[in-house]
């Protein structure tokens, strides 16, 4: 490695100097680490703005950062943003904990149990084919456009991708780990707390996060089909009086919410692969 | 097909024994009667009848080819596998019950437990102190805590050992153990499983390709070829052996010579 460090940083970097060369991706730790993935996020704000303050951008199309940060204010004091963002955010909560639960619990009688396999399996394949947001015309018909609407749609759409990766990460728990535990006199419900549900955890977060991801689009698009409050609601409505701060703020709302539960999901994982190589790096560096 | 009765020794295991006993009151070894043992596998016969009787407390080296069966063997006497035909029976010898244990050819550790919940996996009540010292057997008493990929691969089966010794196994069952191991660190193991042996004197069956592995440790040689045994060798000489002792290689010779097909070592000239 032959990096030119000043004498600040090299002082920074010999204090972990034991975990540096391990892994892939290796550089010496820096106190700018925890700030580098935000790095580029900055430079691409500070490269709109410019552009936008030259009028190489027409305001009409793209606004000015500044103005967008202008509206979020204003709308944060009004209570605006607080309230519409408080109501996306329970129902996404409610429908993703609902559609979770249901996922985890089919993921688990499927993947343990052979009758609950040819149960359920086929009928459950069959519906995961469908795209969520071809039956939210329906769901809307069915429960209206209040709350029950959109947790309904949250729920069928985060139910998925749990229950696919619980069923095939029981399903793919080393055979041999299980012989080794049976024969060591694990059965029944501590053979698969011991054994099996921590053997598909990994898998598991992978649906978690997935189910995340999915449970956000399709709550916006939800939103801004029938609804009177939510961030789907607010960009809807923005479109109609063509307020293009607002539409620009409810975008940048999604991805700082779609970061936030993503890193959530990163948390759980660090907690409970904690065991996992990986993760024992990661935790060092 | 004759109908099989198989009495599993594994059905009189009961796993946890005694809190209380101290590790140096250890159990006796189990005796075993194997009377024509057969397993197939859809059609092709593995085990075309074995007889065996083993002594409580005896050190049975098994040897053979890759695919003889030998591995098989071990897995009906822990009971993982039902027999096509034949039988099993244990004569338990001593008070307190008899575990069966059977150490894998991978050590098999839960790879999301500490390398002591790993030893006491399967086991109630206040069993951190027994898997502590089964841990002080193995040489592995600092390393408690860890998890298992922080392990060497010989730190691993050294685990797989202690987690099987707490059970104060009467019959504890080698499946290749050592096979994935380097050379030093294999003799280091084969001296740890002689000196836990001599102070427990549980019964071990000991599957290897090694012939050499056979030797240092069994108080006799089976060799396995075809699913019979076609030899069985009873080696008295004294321990720990020396490996370069005439009668040391005479022995190996004389296996080896049976493995080969080869003619054995005096009629050769």
């Amino acid at each position: 490695m032959s990096t030119v460090r000043s004498p600040a940083a090299a002082g920074a970097g010999a204090s972990v100097g034991t975990t540096a060369g391990a892994g892939i991706a290796s550089t010496p730790y820096r106190w700018t680490a925890p700030l580098l993935p935000w790095a580029a996020p900055l430079v691409l704000l500070a490269v709109w703005q410019v552009a936008s303050d030259l009028a190489w951008l027409p305001q009409r199309l793209l606004p000015a950062p500044s103005s967008v940060i202008a509206t979020a204010w204003a709308m944060a004091a009004s209570g605006e943003l607080w309230r519409h963002l408080g109501i996306s955010f329970g129902r996404a909560a409610a429908g993703f904990v609902i559609g979770g639960s249901l996922g985890l619990f089919f993921g688990l009688l499927t993947g343990l149990s052979r009758r609950g396999e040819l149960t359920f399996d086929t009928l459950l394949q069959m519906l995961r084919t469908v795209p969520s947001l071809a039956v939210t015309p329906l769901i809307l018909i069915w429960f209206g456009i209040d709350e029950t609407s959109k947790i309904v749609l949250v729920a069928f759409a985060t139910f998925f991708p749990v229950y696919m990766n619980t069923y095939h990460g029981i399903r793919s728990v080393d055979p041999q780990l299980i012989e080794m535990s049976r024969h060591y006199g694990l059965r029944g419900w501590p053979l698969v707390r011991h054994i099996i549900l921590p053997g598909a955890v990994s898998s598991i977060l992978v649906g978690v996060r997935y189910s995340l991801g999915v449970a956000w689009v399709v709550l916006i698009v939800a939103e801004s089909i029938a609804a009177e409050a939510g961030i789907g609601y607010m960009a809807a409505n923005a479109r109609e009086f063509l307020n293009t701060n607002v539409i620009v703020l409810s975008i940048v709302l999604y991805a700082l919410l779609g970061k936030a539960t993503d890193a959530l999901a990163r948390r759980l994982e660090g907690r409970w692969l904690r065991w996992h190589e990986n993760y024992q790096k990661r935790a060092q560096a | 097909m004759t109908t099989a009765s198989v009495v599993h020794p594994a059905r009189f295991a009961q796993p946890e024994p005694a809190a209380q006993d101290a590790p140096a009151a250890a159990p006796a070894g189990m005796a075993l009667r194997i009377a024509s043992l057969r397993k197939s596998f859809g059609g092709q016969e593995v085990l075309r009848g074995i007889d065996l009787d083993i002594e409580a407390g005896q050190f049975v080296s098994i040897v053979g080819r890759s695919g003889c069966g030998k591995s098989t063997l071990l897995r009906l006497v822990a009971g993982l596998e039902p027999a096509s035909g034949g039988s099993i029976s244990a004569g338990v010898r001593g008070e307190g019950g008899a575990a069966v244990r059977l150490m894998f050819q991978e050590p098999r550790l839960v790879p999301w437990k500490s390398v002591l919940d790993n030893v006491g996996l399967g086991l109630k009540g206040d069993w951190r102190v027994r898997a502590g010292v089964a841990l002080q057997e193995v040489g592995l008493a600092d390393h408690a805590a860890k998890w298992p990929s922080q392990l060497s691969g010989g730190q691993r089966q050294r685990v797989a050992l202690a987690r099987a010794l707490i059970h104060q196994p009467s019959l504890l069952l080698l499946d290749e153990p050592l096979g994935a191991l380097d050379a030093l660190t294999r003799l280091e193991m084969q001296q740890l499983i002689e000196n836990l042996w001599l102070r427990h004197r549980f019964t071990v069956l000991l599957v290897t390709h090694d012939v050499e592995e056979a030797v240092a440790l069994g108080d006799r040689v089976l060799l396995i070829d075809a699913g019979r045994v076609t030899l069985d060798l009873a080696l008295d000489m004294p321990r720990t052996r020396q490996r370069g002792l005439p009668a040391f290689v005479h022995a190996e010779e004389t296996v080896l010579a049976r493995v080969l097909n080869r003619a054995p070592p005096g009629q050769a000239a």
